[in-house]
């Protein structure tokens, strides 16, 4: 207990340069893993018999549809963190996710309505699934605005977490809405303890897709914090005490 | 190669798809590393040396 003390890296002046050393690596592998995947998602994988070719819109729209409400459930784990140790961090983290997050859902729901478009015969429809999806991009527009709607950064911590938490329960309702309600969206292909229902170089490029969506969102994430530690912490020993800020 | 361009007459939704996700993408990045940009320079405007040497020394 004594010899580790995961509290330390919950302090900006240590999470700083470590979040700084970790971002090429995510960010190099987003960037060959999404050039794998759109490789196998536009080349390699096999045409599917029903939709054609409009189909590898899916190596997207799955990746960003999984991240958009990942990272909903993230932000609120970190917002849940923030409001009981009172914590800064958190609070910076729940905040740095809330852009990324609303840029998940809005692909989901652009590529899902270019993908709608041919095999539906409808760019959108108001089925259960598109429009809990609308609302959660809602809900990252709000938790967004709430923040800039408040002067004290302390308190747009709090209310931002609260309206976090409580939007948290769209999440479950995207999930499970194409098993509760029978409209326009198709069930799940892929899900936890189930075979995946396509083949398998499909399969192969969606994950690698997904995994490239996490390290993208990771490094872009990890950059905004550090923006973010700045931002808030200006003026304080430690960020005076930096190279990058100290030297002119 | 101009059949894979063509996209079995799905070009518009596949490309645009996979353009505006890209651009979007992209335009995340930029605006993000803008942000951190800004940031560090107002950090330097509110340290203390370059506080002191704005002021002459009397800060």
């Amino acid at each position: 207990m004594a010899s580790l003390n995961w509290f330390r890296y919950a302090s900006p002046a240590t999470f700083y340069p470590v979040a700084g050393r970790m971002i090429p690596w995510f960010a190099a592998a987003a960037a060959v893993l999404a050039a794998i995947g759109a490789w196998i998602g536009l080349g390699i994988a096999p045409t599917d018999f029903q939709q054609g070719e409009a189909y590898r819109i899916i190596f997207i729209h799955v990746p960003a549809a999984w991240m958009s409400m990942f990272v909903y459930l993230v932000m609120a784990a970190w917002s849940a963190m923030a409001l009981g140790f009172n914590t800064r961090l958190s609070a910076m983290m729940a905040q740095s996710l809330a852009p990324s997050g609303a840029l998940m859902t809005f692909i989901a729901l652009l590529t899902g309505s270019l993908w709608g478009r041919p095999t539906w015969g409808t760019y959108w429809a108001w089925d259960a699934r598109m429009t809990s999806e609308l609302i959660l991009l809602f809900l990252y527009l709000g938790v967004i605005a709430l923040r800039n709607a408040i002067d004290d950064p302390r308190r747009a911590d709090r209310a931002c977490a609260v309206l976090s938490l409580v939007g948290a329960i769209n999440v479950p309702i995207i999930y499970y809405s194409v098993k509760w309600w029978n409209t326009l969206h198709q069930g799940a292909s892929v899900s936890v303890g189930a075979a995946p229902k396509m083949a398998a170089t499909m399969l192969a490029g969606m994950l690698i897709m997904a995994f490239a969506a996490w390290f993208y969102t990771i490094a872009v994430s990890l950059m905004r914090v550090r923006a973010i530690m700045l931002e808030r912490e200006r003026g304080s020993a430690w960020v005076c005490a930096l190279p990058e800020i100290k030297s002119s | 190669m101009k059949e894979f361009f063509a996209m079995g007459g799905y070009a518009w939704y596949v490309w645009g798809s996979y353009g505006i996700t890209a651009l979007v993408v992209a335009a995340e990045v930029v605006a993000v590393k803008a942000r951190g940009r800004r940031a560090r320079e107002e950090a330097r405007l509110t340290a203390p040396d370059s506080l002191s040497a704005a002021t002459g020394g009397s800060l």
